[in-house]
């Protein structure tokens, strides 16, 4: 299996997608730069975490007009797998690839811990796991509130689009505790955790692979 | 001509810098507010060039807001 990472200017997390993925067998990731206009025939597209253009005007405002976005789209319509961590979580709402919206953290401080994750939903990105299985995992942001008006949440409920919800403590004061959502089809996943730093038994936990296993298959 | 943005978060999107703000205010002594908001102003100067209007809007509406959490005003100046 063949992934994209994708590199903005002020991406921060794109190496260590990179060094997550080497450790799965069979998978070959590569570096893709935002002006450029084609994935490279990639099976899946990881938008990482960082601070995109500095996080200026809205996080992730600026990147989705990035040229590579327009790929992104067309690969996000014909089905390929898109997994947005942190930044790449607000590039996709942002985009309009993901419903809602996620603002500034309820406390103000950027907070950075590992929180326990609940698996709410079997899915292409968590069908390692089992629904109400726990994932400890890092979150790292200071704009990570999830936002969406009371019909999106509706609808998100109803389909089941919320597969991770923060458990036993809402860091970051996120409507209805959501950590992590996918659009309708269920190939565009965001979350604000970040499973690439929780790969290794050195960084503390290892539950991040589920998510990279459940995408690989 | 100049444009003049004013982006601000809607009433229902939570604003904790705003409360923030009422609390340092509260500190001062300075009681009386009701609620505090904080948003962005934007201004754009297009010397002697001119603005179209409707097409500004979409601007508005695509990058210099975020119509899902804000609201925003636009007002073109001489």
């Amino acid at each position: 299996m063949k992934f994209a990472v994708i590199q903005f200017p002020g991406s921060n997390c794109d190496q260590d997608c990179l060094t997550a993925l080497a450790t799965f067998p069979g998978v070959t990731a590569e570096y893709v730069w935002h002006k450029d206009t084609s994935l490279g025939g990639c099976d899946a597209v990881i938008v990482p975490g960082g601070f995109s253009y500095g996080d200026y005007l809205r996080c992730g405002a600026i990147a989705r007009f990035s040229p590579i976005m327009t790929a992104v789209k067309n690969h996000a319509a014909a089905g390929g797998p898109v997994l947005g961590i942190c930044n790449g979580f607000q590039i996709l709402c942002e985009s309009g690839l993901l419903p809602g919206a996620l603002v500034r953290n309820r406390g103000l401080h950027f907070i950075c811990e590992h929180v326990d994750l609940k698996v709410e939903t079997s899915s292409r990105f968590t069908a390692a796991a089992a629904p109400g299985d726990l994932l400890r995992i890092p979150i790292a942001h200071g704009e990570g509130c999830y936002f969406a008006d009371d019909s999106t949440l509706r609808d998100l409920a109803e389909h089941g689009q919320v597969l991770l919800r923060y458990h036993g403590r809402n860091p970051n004061g996120s409507l209805e505790n959501i950590a992590g959502i996918t659009n309708r089809a269920g190939n565009v996943f965001g979350l604000m955790p970040h499973p690439e730093r929780a790969c290794d038994p050195l960084l503390g936990s290892t539950d991040g692979r589920v998510i990279f296993q459940s995408l690989i298959g | 001509m100049k444009a003049l943005v004013t982006v601000m978060p809607k009433p229902s999107v939570l604003d904790p810098q705003g409360a923030a703000v009422a609390q340092a205010m509260a500190h001062l002594g300075h009681t009386g507010a009701r609620k505090v908001r904080v948003g962005r102003s934007i201004e754009i100067d297009f010397g002697s060039a001119s603005v179209d209007e409707s097409q500004f809007h979409s601007l508005c509406r695509d990058l210099l807001s975020n119509p899902v959490i804000e609201d925003y005003t636009l007002e073109i100046l001489p």
